[in-house]
C-alpha cells in the first residue's frame, strides 16, 4: 500500500476542499491516504489554504492517532491490542515482533523497510490475536506466523 | 434512478418481497430457487470469505445453475468465530468455515443434487453432533433481534433489499403522517434509552432539541465505537447501513433538522464504504437531500471519517472534531441539545439506538416496550469475546441472565481445563462481574449494583488464566494514552495509576500501593471534565472489589496466581504436579524445554525467552 502515490499532485489533493478551517482534517486525512505522511511543506500548503495557523494545524496533526508527520516505512504492521487480543497474547506478539526487526517501540526502521503501529481494536475480535499486514487481516496471528509473514515482505 | 413516492416504494417493496419469501423458507415466489446468502462482514472477509464468494459465483456459472441459484453477500451474520460461514434458502442450512476446495463439491451436491454437505454442518461443541439449520443452533436460537433484524437477510449494498424488508417505510410514515410532536411521543413511549453507553432516554433528548430555538439544527450519529473489544456499531453499519440512515431522517423530522453527519472511526474501512453506498443511494431515489419524497422536508446527510482518538467518542469533543480542531470535551451545560455542533442544537445518538428507530415509528412504542424489563425496554446487542467458545454478535432482550449469554449462546469457555472467572462489560468504562453473580440479569440497573455498566455492549468472558491486576493495568493504560491532557486530574491522576498498576505487575509492589489507587481514584472520579476520566477508575475498582486478594498476593507474595504476569513466574517445572505428557515441549517455539516419554520436563532458563507459551499450553499448572 505504501508509496503508491508518488504521482498525486499535492495541489489536486488541496483543491479537493474549499478553503475553509473546517477542512483542515478532511485535508490532512486526504494527504495522509495518498502520501503516508504529511510532510511540513504539505501542512504549509494546507494552512494558506485554509487559513488555519500553522501551531494549530501542528496541534491538530498530533492529537490524532492517524496522523504521522514523519514518512512511514514500506510495510505496515499493525497489531491490535485490544481487549480480546491482549487476552489472547497480542502484547507478546508484538513486543517479539518490533525486537525482531530491531524496534525498541512501535515505529519505523531505520531502513524504512517497516513500521509497526498497535491499535486499538480492530473490530475483528473473533479472530484474536490480529494483526494486519498492508492492509491485509492476519487473524490467530501467532509470534512464529507474524513474524515468517513480516520477514518475506521484506525480503521481496 | 429518479426520486420514488410513496406507492413506489411500496411497489418495489411488494417486488422484492416476493424474492426474499424464500429467505422466510417459503418457496416458488420469487425468480431464483435458491439463494445462498454468505457473509461478507470483517470477521468473515479477515477469514477469507472473498474468496470463497467468488469461488462460489464462478462455480454456480459452471455448473449452469445461474439461473435458479442466487448468491448474495451480506453483513455480519453473528458468528464471527466460524467465518465464513453461509445461510442457505429456503433450507436455512447453516455452513461453517468454509473455505474455497469445498466449493465445487458444496455447489454439486447441496445445489445440484439436493443433498446438503455434512462435514460443513456447525457441530455443537457440547453433544459433538452436527446442527444443520440455523434456527436450531443454540447460538442464534436463544437471541431475539430487532436492531439486528435484517442480519444475513439481506445484500447491504442493495437498497432494494432493505426496501423489501419495510425498509424506509417508517420514514415514510414519520414524514406524511407524523408531527415532530407524534415522533418524540412515540420514542418516549418505547423507553429506549441511548446504547452508546450512557443510557440518557432517546425520547427525552429529542425532546429538549425539540424545543430549542434556533432554524439550523443538526442530527448526528456516534459511530466512533471506541471501546477496545467492541464491534456491534461496525457490524451494524455493514450489515444494514439503511436503518441507520433511516432512523436519522425520522429523528431529523422530529425536531427540525435539515442536515446530519455520521462520525465513524476510519479504522473500519468497509462500514465507512457501504455506509456511503447507503447515502448515495437514498439519495438516487430521494429518500435523502431536497424535498424528500415530495413532503417539503430536507436532510443532508453526510460522513465524517474520525482520526484516531478515544476521547472523539465524548459528544463535546466529537463535535468540536467535526468543526475540524482538536476533539477536547468541553464542559456541559450548555447541552448540545441547546448548543451542539456550530453552536446550534444538535442531537447525538449511537449507530445500535438509531437502528432501533424504524421499527420503534414502524410498530409503536408501545410494542418496543413490551420487550425487556420494567428498568430497561427492548434488547441489547452485545460483541461477546474472549475466553468464550461462541464469539460473535448476541442481541437478546433486557433482563436476560449473563449466565444465558456466556454458557447457552456462547458456549461456555473453550479450555476444558480452564473456569470461568468473570465478565467485563463496558470496557475501559466499565467492571467486571465474578462467578458468584453470574446470574445477574443483563439491565442497566442491576449491572451497575453488580459493579459494572451496561456499556456500550463490549463482553469479554474471562478465564481463570486472566490475571485481574493486569487487566486493571490494560484499561488504566488505554485510559491514560487516551486522555485528551486538557484536564490535570485525568491527566496527571490516570498516569500515577498506571505507574502503580505497572510496579505491582512487575513485583515490585508495596504496602500502602493499594490504598494510594483508591485514594486516586475517588479524585479523578470527582474532579475530571468529562466522561473519560470520570469513569476510567472503575475498572481498577471493580477488580479491587471482587479480586482484592489477587493484588496483595501480588505486593506482598510476589506471585501471580492466574501466573500471567511474567515478571511474577519462575518458568520452573512443578514435579508434583507434572504429568509427563510433553505438551510443553512440543510447543516451546526456542527449544528451551528439555523432556522424554514419563519423565517431567525441565526448562533451560538460559533458552527461555519467557512467551508462556508452555503455560498456556499446561493442562495441569504444572509451570509457575
Ligand atoms: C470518553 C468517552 C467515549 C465515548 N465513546 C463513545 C463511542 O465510541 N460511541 C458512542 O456511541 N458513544 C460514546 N460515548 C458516549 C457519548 O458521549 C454519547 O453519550 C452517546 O453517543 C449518545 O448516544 P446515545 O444516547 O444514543 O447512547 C463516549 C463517552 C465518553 C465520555
Ligand atoms: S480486540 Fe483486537 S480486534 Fe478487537
Amino acid at each position: 500500500m505504501a508509496q503508491t502515490a508518488i504521482d498525486i499532485d499535492i495541489d489536486e489533493i488541496i483543491e479537493r476542499y474549499p478553503g475553509k478551517p473546517e477542512y483542515l482534517i478532511f485535508l490532512m486525512q486526504d494527504i495522509q491516504a495518498a502520501f503516508n505522511y504529511i510532510s511540513p511543506e504539505a501542512l504549509t500548503l494546507v494552512c494558506d489554504h485554509t487559513g488555519v495557523a500553522e501551531s494549530q494545524a501542528y496541534a491538530v496533526a498530533t492529537f490524532y492517532n492517524s496522523f504521522s508527520l514523519e514518512p512511514k516505512g514500506e510495510n505496515l504492521v499493525q497489531v491490535c491490542l485490544g481487549t480480546a487480543c491482549h487476552l489472547k497474547g497480542s502484547g507478546l506478539i508484538a513486543e517479539n515482533l518490533m525486537r525482531s526487526i530491531g524496534l525498541d517501540e512501535p515505529g519505523t526502521t531505520e531502513d524504512l523497510k517497516y513500521t509497526v503501529e498497535t491499535v486499538n481494536c480492530l473490530g475483528a475480535c473473533a479472530l484474536a490475536p490480529v494483526a494486519v499486514v498492508n492492509e491485509a487481516y492476519q487473524p490467530k496471528v501467532s509470534s512464529p506466523k507474524l513474524m515468517k509473514t513480516v520477514k518475506k515482505l521484506g525480503d521481496a | 434512478m429518479s426520486k420514488i413516492s410513496v406507492s413506489e416504494l411500496s411497489q418495489i417493496q411488494q417486488k422484492v418481497e416476493q424474492e426474499q419469501a424464500l429467505r422466510q423458507g417459503q418457496t416458488g415466489a420469487g425468480a431464483h430457487r435458491m439463494h445462498l446468502l454468505i457473509c461478507g462482514g470483517t470477521g468473515c472477509q479477515a477469514a477469507g470469505s472473498i474468496a470463497v464468494y467468488e469461488a462460489l459465483k464462478a462455480e454456480i456459472d459452471k455448473q449452469g445453475l445461474s439461473g435458479e441459484v442466487a448468491v448474495v453477500e451480506t453483513g455480519c451474520n453473528g458468528f464471527c468465530a466460524l467465518g465464513p460461514v453461509m445461510v442457505t434458502y429456503p433450507e436455512g442450512i447453516f455452513y461453517v468455515n468454509l473455505e474455497e476446495k469445498d466449493i465445487p463439491e458444496l455447489v454439486e451436491s447441496h445445489c445440484k443434487n439436493g443433498e446438503p454437505v455434512e462435514r460443513l454442518f456447525y457441530k455443537d461443541p457440547s453433544t459433538k453432533k452436527f446442527i444443520p439449520h440455523m434456527k436450531e443452533i443454540p447460538f442464534f436460537a436463544l437471541q431475539e433481534l430487532i436492531a439486528l433484524k435484517n442480519r444475513s437477510l439481506l445484500d447491504a449494498e442493495s437498497i432494494d433489499e432493505y426496501i423489501g424488508r419495510d425498509g424506509y417505510k417508517a420514514m415514510a410514515k414519520a414524514l406524511k403522517e407524523m408531527s415532530p410532536e407524534d415522533i418524540v411521543a412515540e420514542v418516549k413511549k418505547s423507553g429506549l434509552r441511548g446504547r452508546g453507553g450512557a443510557g440518557f432516554p432517546t425520547g427525552l433528548k429529542w425532546e429538549f432539541c425539540q424545543k430549542s430555538p434556533g432554524e439550523d439544527k443538526f442530527v448526528l450519529c456516534n459511530a466512533d465505537e471506541g471501546d477496545p473489544g467492541a464491534f456491534m456499531d461496525r457490524s451494524i453499519l455493514e450489515a444494514d447501513p439503511h436503518s441507520v440512515v433511516e432512523g436519522m431522517v425520522i429523528a431529523a423530522k422530529a425536531i427540525g433538522a435539515n442536515q446530519g453527519y455520521v462520525y465513524c472511526r476510519a479504522e473500519y474501512p468497509l462500514a465507512v464504504n457501504r455506509l456511503q453506498l447507503a447515502i448515495d443511494q437514498a439519495k438516487d431515489y430521494g429518500l435523502v437531500g431536497e424535498n424528500i419524497m415530495d413532503t417539503g422536508f430536507s436532510f443532508e446527510l453526510n460522513i465524517y471519517q474520525g482520526a484516531g482518538a478515544f476521547v472523539c467518542g465524548e459528544e463535546t469533543a466529537l463535535m468540536r472534531s467535526i468543526e475540524g480542531k482538536r476533539g477536547m470535551p468541553r464542559p456541559r451545560p450548555p447541552f448540545p441539545a441547546v448548543a451542539g455542533l456550530w453552536n446550534r442544537p444538535t442531537i447525538l445518538n449511537n449507530v445500535e439506538t438509531w437502528a432501533n428507530i424504524p421499527q420503534i415509528i414502524g410498530k409503536g412504542g408501545d410494542w418496543y416496550a413490551s420487550i425487556g424489563t420494567e428498568d430497561s425496554k427492548g434488547t441489547k446487542v452485545f460483541a461477546l469475546t474472549g475466553h468464550v467458545n461462541n464469539i460473535g454478535l448476541v442481541e437478546v432482550p433486557m433482563g436476560t441472565p449473563l449466565r444465558t449469554i456466556v454458557y447457552d449462546i456462547g458456549g461456555g469457555i473453550p479450555k476444558k481445563h480452564r473456569k470461568f472467572k468473570a465478565v467485563q462489560l463496558g470496557g475501559p468504562s466499565g467492571g467486571c462481574i465474578p462467578q458468584d453473580k453470574i446470574d445477574t440479569p443483563c439491565e442497566y440497573a442491576a449491572i451497575v449494583e453488580a459493579g459494572a455498566i451496561m456499556g456500550s455492549g463490549g463482553m469479554i468472558v474471562m478465564d481463570d488464566s486472566t490475571c485481574m491486576v493486569d487487566m486493571a493495568r490494560f484499561f488504566m493504560d488505554f485510559v491514560q494514552e487516551e486522555s485528551c491532557g486538557k484536564c490535570t486530574p485525568c491527566r496527571e491522576g490516570t498516569r500515577r495509576m498506571l505507574q502503580i498498576l505497572e510496579k505491582i505487575c512487575a513485583g515490585e509492589g508495596e504496602a500502602g500501593d493499594i490504598e494510594t489507587l483508591e485514594e486516586l481514584s475517588a479524585t479523578i472520579q470527582e474532579a475530571s471534565l468529562c466522561g473519560l476520566g470520570q469513569t476510567g477508575p472503575n475498572p481498577v475498582l471493580s477488580t479491587l472489589r471482587y479480586f482484592r486478594d489477587e493484588y496483595e498476593a501480588h505486593v506482598f507474595d510476589k506471585k501471580c496466581p492466574a501466573r500471567s504476569c511474567v515478571a511474577l513466574l519462575e518458568f520452573k517445572v512443578d514435579l508434583d504436579a507434572c504429568k509427563m505428557c510433553g505438551l510443553c515441549f512440543k510447543n516451546c517455539p526456542v527449544d528451551a524445554i528439555s523432556w522424554k516419554k514419563k519423565e517431567p520436563a525441565s526448562i533451560d532458563l538460559d533458552k527461555c525467552i519467557k512467551c508462556k507459551t508452555c503455560i498456556e499450553n499446561c493442562k495441569f499448572d504444572a509451570i509457575y
